[in-house]
Order: C-alpha cells, then sequence, then structure tokens
C-alpha cells in the first residue's frame, strides 16, 4: 500500500497536496466512520476478488464430456453466493458512509466559509465581488463534494483491489504476476502526463469561470439597468468574449482529463495480451489450468481497473482540488483584527474623536487629522458635498474599518478595547442602501432584537410609519418580502422600523431619509426626535432642513473639517455652510 | 429539455462521430474474448504455440486501435459538450436579456443566476459523458448476449434473460432518482440565496450583531441539504452492489448449464470461459452505466431547468417597423390618456386614470409619497410595462406601435438605483451611445455634475469602474449615472429620484445645467423634494396612484392640498411666514 501511496501522492502537482492536506483535516474529523468506510472496502473487496477464484476452480471441473464433478461445482456456486451476497451488502453500507462523509465535509467547509465571512474585515469583503464569494462558497464546494465522493468511492476500494489481486495472482502464478507489476509503473506514467496538463488547465478554466460567474451576476442582477439603456446587445457580446476564452479553456481541460482513462485502458489491453500470452505458453508446459488462466485474465483486468478508476478520480480530485484552493483561500482570508475582550457598558454617548487619520487605499489619504467631540445626547448633523467622507466616517464609528492614526473613544473608552458587538450594539444604524431580509416583515423588524413581541413590532412599525403599508399587505407581519414587492421608500420605513425596535444609546443616520416621501419625512423626523431624546445622534443628510435642529453641524470637505458649530452662528458666520443652505432655496434660472 | 437538446444540432457531426468511435472502441473489447477462447481451444487443445503468438498480436493491434479510435471519440465529446454548453450559455444569456420588466419580476435573479452558471455546467458534463458512454455500454451489453448466443443458444438465453431484469432495477431506481435530485438541487438554491444575502448585508447584519443568528439560519439550510443529499444517496447508491448481485447470480446460473452442455459434449472449456468473460464485461459495463445514469439524471434535471427559462416567452413584443411617421411635427412630447396600470403579481392598480401632456422642451415635477405611483409612471414612457388601460404616447404614437430601438433611442432614463458596470468610466458613459466620442462625454460629464469625480480618478475616463461600481460612493454613482443618460443625448430625460445622494448644491448646479442643454429636450424629474421640482413648468402630484394635482410651483401651492402638505414638511420655516 506505502508503495501506491507514495505513487499517487506524485501524481498530483506541486501545491495541490498542500490543498489535499487540507481536505484530509477535514474529513479526518471522523476518524470512525473513515475506519469503518476502509474495513468495508478491504473486506467486500476481498470477497469481490475470491469470487472469480470459485469460478475459476469451477471452470477447472468443466474439463470434458463424462468427466464433470458436479457436486464440488455445486459446492463452489453456493460459496460464491454467499459471498456476493455478504459483499453487496457490506458495499451498500459502505457506500452509505462514504455519502455521509463527503456531504458532511461540505457541510463543514461550508459552515466554516459562513462563519468567515461574518469575521472578514470589510476591507476584505469590499474588494471581493459577490458572485465570486458565492462561487466559492456554493458551486467550488460542490465540486469539491463531487470529487470527494468519487474520490471515496473508489480510491479506497481501488487501492485495496490492486493489494489483493496481486496476492491472490501470486498464489496461482508467479511469473505472469511479476510480469504484470513490472507493466504497472508503465500506466502510472501516462496518468501522470495527462493529470499534470489537465490541472494547468482546470485551474484556468476555474478562473475564467469565476470572471464569467461575476459578469452574469452583474447583468443580471442589473437587468432592468441594461434594459433601459438597450444594451443588451453590448452587454451579450461582452458575455460572449469571456463565453469563447471559457470555450477554449473548457474544451482542452475536458478533452485532456478524458484521455486518462483510454490511455490507462490501453496499457491494461496489452497487458491482458501478454497475461494470454504466457499463460497459455505455461498451461502447454503444465504449470497452469485452463481456469487458473481465467482467474488470472480477469485479475489482470480487475487489477488493471482501479488504476482506471484511480486516474479517473484523480481528475476528478483535480478539478475538486482547484476548486477546494479557492474555497481555502476564502477560509484561510486573515480575519478581522482580534479583538479585546472587555465589554462597552450601555453608553452614556460621549463620543470624542481625537486626531484621525484615515485612508482605504495608502497612497491616497482621505480623512486627515479629525478632531471633534459629540456630547452625550447631542445630535450631530455631519454635511458637505458628496464624497468629502461622511460615509467613511461611519465605516469608522461602527469599526468596519479601524483608524490609521488618532482614536475614538466612546465614554473614555477606546472602541478598539472593546469587543464589535458591544461597541455596534450601542449604536443604530440606518444606511443609505436599503437591505432587508429575505424572510417576513416580522424577521426584518425584529432583526436586531429576535425575541422582540408582537406588540413591539407593531409599535416599532407605527413609530416609524410602515404600520400602514404592513396593515394592507396579506398577512401583514408574516408577509414575506421580496426584492420587488417594497418600495424603496417602504424599504427605508422597514430599516428605520428596524432600528426603532432596538432603542441603542446612540444612532447613526446616513441619509437615511433620502428616498421617503417628505410627507413621510415629516412624521419620521417627530419619531426619531423622539428617538434621539437623550441619545448621541450622527446624522448625515442632505436635506438641510432636517439637520436643523442639530446641536452641533459638521461641515466637511475633502475630509476635513471647515467648520463647525449650530445653525444659527454658521449661517451668521456666513461661510462655506450657508451658501450650502441658501442654494436649497434658489431657483433654477 | 428538448430546447436545450436541440443546441446539440449545431455539432450534429462531433455527436455522430464521438459515439460512433466509441462503439468502434467497444467492438475491440468485444473481440478479446473470442481470441482468447480460440487461444484455450485450438492453441492449447493443439499445443500450438504459433497460433497462440498470432492471437497475441491480434489482441495488441485490437489495443493499439482501441486507443486510437477512443482519443478520436473524446476530442470529438470534448468539442460538442463544451460547443453546446458555451452555445447554451450565449443563448440563455440573450434570451434573458429579452425579458421585459415583468418576466424579470417573476423569475428572480438568483433563480436565472443559478441557471446560468452551474445548471448549465452539469449540462455540458452530461453531454459529454452521454455522448461518450451512453452508447457504448448497451453497446457492450447487447454485443455480449450476441457473442454469447453465436456460442450457444441455450446459455446465450441466460443472458436474454439477466439484461431485462437488470434494466428494471436500474431504470426504476433512475426514476425514483430524478425528482429527488431536483429537490436537492431547489436546497442548493435556498442556501446560495443566504450567502448573497450575507454577502450584500454585511454592514447591517455587523450593525446589529446578528453574525450568529444569520450562522444559525445558514447551518440550518445547510443540514436541510446535506440531509436531503444523503437521502438520495441512500436509494441511488443501491445501484451498484444490486446489479453486482444480479449479474453474479446470473453466471452462477450460466456455469451451471454451462457445465451440463460441456458433460453432454455440446460446448468445450474454452466456450465456457468466453461466455463467462462476456458476462464479466456485462458487469463492468453495466456499472459504468448505472453511474453514468446517476450523473445524467442530474443533467437533465439541469436541462429542464434551464428549459423553463428558455419557455418564459418575453412578454412584450415589438413592433419591427414603425407603424407610419411619428407625428413628430406636433409639440406633445409625452402624453399619458386615461392610462391605468396594475404589477403582474398584484391585484390593486399602482397607477390610476392618469391623464396629462408634456409639450417638448418642457420640464415635469413629479412628486408625491412613498409607493404612490411615480416611479411606475416614469417606467410606463419607455415601455418597461405595458398598460393595462389607456394610451401612452410619445411623439403623438402609441408606444406600442415603436420598433424597440426606436423607443429607446429617444428617452434617456437614470433609474433610481445607481448602478454602473466593470470596465471603465468611458466605456461606462457609452451605454447610451455607442459612438460617441469624448467631446460628448465631457460636455454630459459637465453637465452631470460629474466631471470632477472623474478628473479625481486616476486615469480619468480610463480609470477602472469595478463591479457594480463599487469603487464609486453613492453621490458619485448617481452623478455619473446622470451623464450616461446625458451622452444618449435624449428627447426625452427621465431622472427618477436620481439625485437624492445629491447635496443641495449640488443638485441646483445639475438641474441648471440640464435646464441649460441645447437642443429641446423634454424633462421629467421624479423626486421627492420640492425643491427640485418646484421650477418645473408643469408639476404632476400623484397620490395613492392618482395624480391629485397638475400645474406650476405657484398654482399648486394655491389650490393643491397634498402638494401644500408635501412642500411645508420640507420647508418649516415658510409655514410661519
Amino acid at each position: 500500500m506505502g508503495d501506491s501511496d507514495k505513487n499517487r501522492k506524485k501524481k498530483l502537482p506541486a501545491g495541490s497536496s498542500a490543498v489535499l492536506k487540507k481536505v484530509l483535516r477535514v474529513i479526518g474529523r471522523n476518524k470512525l466512520l473513515i475506519i469503518f468506510s476502509l474495513l468495508f472496502a478491504a473486506s467486500s473487496v476481498i470477497m469481490q476478488l475470491y469470487v472469480p477464484m470459485l469460478f475459476g476452480d469451477a471452470i477447472d471441473e468443466i474439463k470434458d464430456e463424462g468427466v464433470i464433478d458436479f457436486a464440488t461445482i455445486g459446492k463452489y456456486l453456493i460459496l460464491i453466493m454467499i459471498l456476493v451476497a455478504a459483499s453487496s451488502v457490506i458495499v451498500w453500507m459502505m457506500n452509505l458512509i462514504n455519502n455521509r462523509l463527503a456531504f458532511k465535509t461540505v457541510q463543514d467547509i461550508r459552515s466554516k466559509a459562513i462563519r468567515q465571512l461574518q469575521d472578514l474585515p470589510l476591507s476584505y469583503l469590499d474588494r471581493c465581488s459577490t458572485g465570486d464569494v458565492v462561487q466559492r462558497v456554493i458551486a467550488d464546494t460542490d465540486q469539491l463534494a463531487d470529487g470527494l465522493l468519487l474520490g471515496f468511492n473508489q480510491l479506497f476500494s481501488g487501492v485495496v483491489t490492486i493489494i489483493v489481486t496481486l496476492v491472490f495472482m501470486l498464489s496461482k502464478n508467479v511469473l505472469i504476476t511479476l510480469m504484470v507489476l513490472v507493466m504497472t509503473p508503465v500506466s502510472f506514467l501516462v496518468a501522470k502526463f495527462i493529470a499534470s496538463r489537465s490541472y494547468k488547465m482546470f485551474g484556468k478554466q476555474t478562473k475564467t469561470r469565476g470572471r464569467q460567474t461575476a459578469l452574469i451576476n452583474e447583468v443580471i442582477s442589473n437587468q432592468k439597468v441594461v434594459k433601459a439603456f438597450g444594451c443588451e446587445d453590448r452587454v451579450s457580446e461582452k458575455f460572449r468574449e469571456v463565453n469563447e476564452e471559457l470555450k477554449g479553456y473548457s474544451r482542452s481541460a475536458v478533452f485532456f482529463s478524458s484521455l486518462t482513462n483510454p490511455s490507462t485502458r490501453a496499457v491494461n489491453n496489452v497487458i491482458y495480451a501478454l497475461v494470454a500470452l504466457i499463460g497459455a505458453f505455461t498451461i502447454i508446459s503444465g504449470h497452469l489450468t485452463v481456469g487458473g488462466l481465467t482467474v488470472l485474465l480477469a485479475y489482470a483486468n480487475q487489477y488493471m481497473k482501479p488504476f482506471n478508476d484511480i486516474s479517473s478520480v484523480i481528475t476528478e480530485l483535480q478539478n475538486a482540488l482547484a476548486c477546494a484552493n479557492r474555497v481555502f483561500e476564502l477560509i484561510e482570508a486573515e480575519p478581522q483584527v482580534k479583538e479585546k475582550d472587555a465589554l462597552m457598558k450601555p453608553a452614556e454617548g460621549l463620543v470624542d474623536i481625537d486626531h484621525v487619520d484615515f485612508s482605504y487605499v495608502k497612497e491616497k489619504p482621505l480623512i486627515e487629522n479629525f478632531t471633534f467631540t459629540a456630547r452625550p445626547g447631542a445630535t450631530t448633523a455631519i454635511v458637505g458635498p458628496t464624497g468629502c467622507g461622511k460615509t467613511t466616517f461611519i465605516n469608522l464609528l461602527m469599526r468596519f474599518y479601524d483608524v490609521d492614526k488618532g482614536s475614538i473613544t466612546v465614554d473614555g473608552q477606546e472602541i478598539r478595547e472593546v469587543t464589535r458587538h458591544s461597541l455596534r450594539s450601542n449604536y443604530g444604524m440606518v444606511l443609505q442602501e436599503t437591505w432587508l431580509k429575505a424572510g417576513t416583515i416580522r424577521d426584518n423588524i425584529a432583526f436586531g432584537k429576535p425575541d422582540a413581541t408582537d406588540e413591539e413590532i407593531i409599535q416599532a412599525a407605527k413609530d416609524s410609519h410602515c404600520w400602514e403599508f404592513i396593515r394592507r399587505m396579506p398577512g401583514r407581519l408574516d408577509c414575506v418580502v421580496r426584492d420587488d414587492s417594497l418600495s424603496q421608500g417602504q424599504k427605508q420605513l422597514l430599516c428605520i422600523a428596524r432600528v426603532m425596535l432596538c432603542r441603542p444609546p446612540m444612532l447613526i443616520l446616513d441619509e437615511a431619509t433620502s428616498s421617503i416621501d417628505t410627507r413621510t419625512e415629516l412624521q419620521i423626523q417627530e419619531a426619531f426626535a423622539k428617538l434621539m431624546k437623550g441619545r448621541t445622534s450622527f446624522i448625515v443628510a442632505h436635506r438641510l432642513s432636517t439637520i436643523h435642529n442639530a446641536d452641533n453641524i459638521i461641515v466637511m470637505q475633502a475630509g476635513k473639517i471647515l467648520e463647525q458649530g449650530d445653525h444659527d452662528s454658521l449661517m451668521k458666520k456666513g461661510g462655506f455652510y450657508m451658501n450650502l443652505y441658501n442654494s436649497q432655496f434658489a431657483g433654477v434660472e | 429539455m428538448k430546447k436545450v437538446l436541440s443546441y446539440l444540432k449545431k455539432y450534429t457531426k462531433e455527436s455522430i462521430l464521438a459515439p460512433a468511435f466509441k462503439l468502434l472502441e467497444a467492438g475491440m473489447d468485444l473481440l478479446v474474448p473470442l481470441v482468447v477462447a480460440a487461444i484455450i481451444n485450438n492453441g492449447i487443445g493443439n499445443e500450438d504455440k504459433g497460433y497462440v503468438v498470432r492471437c497475441f498480436i491480434i489482441l495488441i493491434a485490437l489495443a493499439i486501435l482501441g486507443i486510437a479510435f477512443s482519443f478520436t471519440a473524446q476530442w470529438f465529446a470534448a468539442k460538442a459538450s463544451v460547443g453546446v454548453a458555451t452555445d447554451l450559455r450565449q443563448a440563455l444569456f440573450d434570451h434573458i436579456q429579452g425579458f421585459s420588466y415583468t418576466e424579470l419580476d417573476r423569475l428572480g435573479t438568483d433563480t436565472l443566476i443559478t441557471r446560468m452558471t452551474s445548471d448549465i455546467n452539469q449540462v455540458q458534463n452530461g453531454v459529454n459523458l452521454a455522448l461518450r458512454l451512453v452508447l457504448r455500454s448497451p453497446f457492450i451489453v447487447f454485443g455480449a448476449m450476441i457473442m454469447a448466443f453465436m456460442i450457444d443458444v441455450k446459455c446465450a438465453l441466460i443472458f436474454a434473460a439477466a439484461i431485462p431484469v437488470l434494466a428494471v432495477v436500474v431504470f426504476g431506481i433512475m426514476l425514483i432518482c430524478i425528482p429527488l435530485y431536483s429537490r436537492s438541487q431547489r436546497s442548493l438554491d435556498k442556501l446560495l440565496g443566504i450567502t448573497r444575502e450575507n454577502l450584500e448585508g454585511v454592514r447591517v447584519i455587523r450593525a446589529f450583531c446578528r453574525e450568529e443568528r444569520e450562522i444559525e439560519e445558514f447551518d440550518e439550510k445547510n443540514r436541510a441539504l446535506t440531509k436531503m443529499n444523503e437521502f438520495v444517496g441512500r436509494i441511488s447508491t443501491i445501484m451498484n452492489p444490486g446489479t453486482y448481485l444480479l449479474i453474479n447470480i446470473a453466471t452462477i446460473i450460466l456455469i451451471r448449464s454451462g457445465a451440463l452442455r460441456v458433460e453432454m459434449g455440446d460446448l468445450k472449456q474454452g466456450d465456457v470461459v468466453a461466455l463467462y468473460n462476456y458476462m464479466a464485461q456485462i458487469i463492468v459495463e453495466l456499472v459504468k452505466l448505472a453511474s453514468l445514469i446517476i450523473t445524467l439524471n442530474k443533467s437533465m434535471a439541469c436541462a429542464g431547468r434551464i428549459g423553463e427559462v428558455f419557455a418564459v416567452e418575453p412578454g412584450m413584443v415589438y413592433k419591427e417597423i414603425a407603424n407610419g411617421r411619428p407625428g413628430s411635427e406636433g409639440d406633445t412630447s409625452v402624453a399619458f390618456e386615461k392610462v391605468s396600470f396594475s404589477y403582474t403579481t398584484s391585484d390593486a392598480d399602482a397607477v390610476t386614470d392618469i391623464s396629462f401632456k408634456a409639450r417638448k422642451g418642457q420640464t415635469i415635477g413629479i412628486i408625491g409619497g412613498t409607493g404612490c405611483g411615480k416611479s411606475t409612471l416614469v417606467n410606463l414612457i419607455p415601455r418597461f410595462y405595458d398598460v393595462t388601460e389607456g394610451v401612452v404616447t410619445v411623439d403623438g404614437q402609441d408606444v406600442r406601435d415603436y420598433p424597440k430601438d426606436a423607443l429607446t433611442g429617444k428617452i434617456g432614463i437614470v433609474p433610481q438605483k445607481a448602478v454602473l458596470f466593470e470596465g471603465t468610466i468611458r466605456e461606462n458613459m457609452k451605454w447610451g451611445n455607442e459612438n460617441a466620442d469624448d467631446t460628448q462625454i465631457r460636455k454630459a460629464l459637465e453637465a452631470a455634475q460629474a466631471a470632477e469625480v472623474v478628473d479625481g480618478k486616476e486615469g480619468g475616463l480610463d480609470a477602472h469602474v469595478e463591479q457594480n461600481g463599487r469603487n464609486f460612493s453613492g453621490g458619485q454613482k448617481q452623478r455619473l449615472c446622470i451623464a450616461r443618460a446625458l451622452v444618449k443625448e435624449p428627447e426625452i430625460l427621465i431622472l427618477d429620484d436620481s439625485s437624492s445622494a445629491l447635496d443641495f448644491a449640488t443638485d441646483l448646479k445639475l438641474r441648471r445645467a440640464i435646464h441649460n442643454l441645447e437642443g429641446n429636450m423634454t424633462v421629467f424629474i421624479v423626486s421627492q423634494r420640492t425643491a427640485s421640482v418646484r421650477n418645473a413648468d408643469t408639476i404632476l402630484v400623484l397620490d395613492d396612484g392618482r395624480l391629485v394635482g397638475s400645474g406650476t410651483h405657484d398654482a399648486l401651492m394655491k389650490d393643491c392640498e397634498v402638494y401644500r402638505e408635501i412642500y411645508y414638511s420640507q420647508f418649516p420655516d415658510e409655514k410661519e411666514a
């Protein structure tokens, strides 16, 4: 076994063995199942291989007319029947175990992946395309499963078959067995050559496929925009390019991988012919029976079959490994900076930002030397032209990103010194881009507080003025939200209700009211005013009327604070803010 | 399913040659037991070594021919299967491009993406295997039976009885498994949905500290999928040991009756060996066929689901050529006559009984509460949806009488959701007008207040836009989207609440610039802000899908209660004044 094992490993090109180790480590958690699988594989293979021996013995009894011993043949045949029945049951049970192993492994990997997704820094996720990550978690792991399933079913029994066959063959004829052994490496060489070619092609295929999936994701998700611009033909053309490129790689990958089987089969056929030749000569010289030759021929076939299987398993494994590699890339990506264990208590709301520098890309500083203090309960409005760093500011407050320099403290506590959860649960956030879960209205409103009662949920819905439309929906709270069943504004209202239910001590509102009609907005402002009372709030908004009553207004431009103060003092100052404010009332002409 | 198979037509040559060469290879395999029988009966029987060597050479020749045939077959199979998958993917992609908003709403993004990706890959796999192996295995099975008949009719009857029994087992299991496979695929779809959701909503999930619960939910679906897969596995794995058992029972019977035939002198030992070898070949091939059928099951389920998407016909039919000359001489640009519309997914009208006229060069503001039908209304102008009642005309002609390009060519729309596509800024700008030169693009960017966005990026117009425009902020995206529509130099420009992320100063500059653009562009501004529409020539006020007021700002302030309410909600200071 050691020998063939070594050979098998050699066939895998460098780099993939590291991935293989990782996969094995994952599988290795189910040791008991593996032991049973191996045991069943070994016992069923031995039984199944013993059957041709018995058939050979039976055939030897059928020498010529008149000299046939039916009693002996009958004995052999009954024994065969028992072995066949037993091995069938064992094979079935082995298959069940292998199934469980493969599916369980995929389940484990996927569940690891989803945990990793929750723990990856946003700087990583913001860089990845959604489609690509989804492909890794779903399609790649699936390929991995297919590969593993095939692998388990055939690799183990293949190796055992080879060994047992050799033993049985040796018992029949040493010379022929040696000849078969000598020929074996030829088969390996052929398989190795092909495998190394197809691994490269599979890698290219997977990469191009990832690009294509990303394109599909982008276009299909935004199909309406494509239509609106009548660009169907153009995206189709773009798709065609990737598609054609993929076609080239796929064709090579499919072709090369499908060569392994016929190649090893040809080697096999040559060996078969040699066995027949040498066997016939040996019979003529009286050292072998016809039944013995039959057994050897059957074994020569069976001995090579696992090589065929193994080589096809290896191509399948290669594909699976290429996919596994992508999956592990994701799983092993550097997670967020480890957090400190300290918990932040429900905050009073004193937020102090001290000389903060931050940039997404090192070469392009974005926020520089940012300093300001929000008193507990105060409302801070952040205004400024688009792209001035307001959204980034929220990323920092929520610790989606960490500051490069300086510090942010809440109630005097540095936010990097406490757990992210304890920090974030002190904030209620409504983002510019509405995101709702696929689920019921209830699931969505109770998102931050899953144990909320219906009364609480309805109250939050009423406070955020979405009860109006929820009431009219079939099933009300149980109505399932679909992406297109709600208007943008309704989604926004639900996002607000979501925060309304949690009543956190601090609020972050990122242009939250931008697509809610202004009638409702007024009502929301009232509700927010209620909610904001005694809570530290940060509002990023363009509607200056909404920040009219803010205690402190920060006017930002290009990552820096231009002006600070309340509305009246800023108006008096007659600076940037005043211009901004006045433009709201200016006409077009 | 049929639709999917029809893509094989283009590869008729390959689809015939691949199995044909495979059969030639199988033919070589079938001859082997005969040669071996000859060695035993004649070579060994007569102790003729020369005869044995000659047989050996034949066996080697068969092996060489076999590999040559097989390589040829693999090449054609790879070419055909990859070709079919490529064509199928393109055709499906193009088919989806033909869908109107109604079909897109109904089918959903996730489904379409799965069909485009993993389903088609499965089909490719299936076609490849089918071309190579589907004919080969039955050919060997029946070939072996025929060979058996040639050797001994009585013994061959065992073959004739065993094969149908085996077929019933194999196909029975297959029939049970097909529906189960599609169920497990649906579970996989659900898991895919959650993964996407987790990526898209990562900020919200983290803000609400919901990571753990998302994981729990995923785990639950993940476990359900595993359970489903194992259930199917339990049934489908009966096939291998089942067929093995049956074939060996047949072999036992074969040896027993073979012994009787030899005893009576009707058969020689070598012939029994040949029969035994043929039976062995049947096992090998049936096992192959069984695992092949499992893969094919999956592929067929996938093909069926792809077929379902193909079966969805684009609901909107466009005229090939315009009906007569559009009345471009008149000065009405867009007119609604008693228009009502309801989405197929809902019973209630989204807009009801709307009538208005927009003259060329006018600016029309549309304002109203959330869900009041503003977006629906403007979506009817480029005919994204067909009206349920009434008529929408553009330049005096019913929008349903326009060929597709003629209508989209006139209209530039900036959708609510600002979306850019992967590529350069220039490529994005050229969406509406492929032939636009840099001067045109510059002009549009200036008007959309997006010039500074482009100048701020390295490479200017050649700067890279990541997928979904991820490397731009919301406001930057909105401005670029407006520019994209302007590059088209449309006759009608629709801004569907598309400046919501802009600050007031930029919004104002934008409106001024659009107003000052040359040409006689009709502009629709959908907005929540009265400031954005107050200078429009006509403001349409919508409430719950109905038109409750239309006129200038001043007129509406006088007679429209809803408008007044909206206005004062935004300018509370004015109310007291």
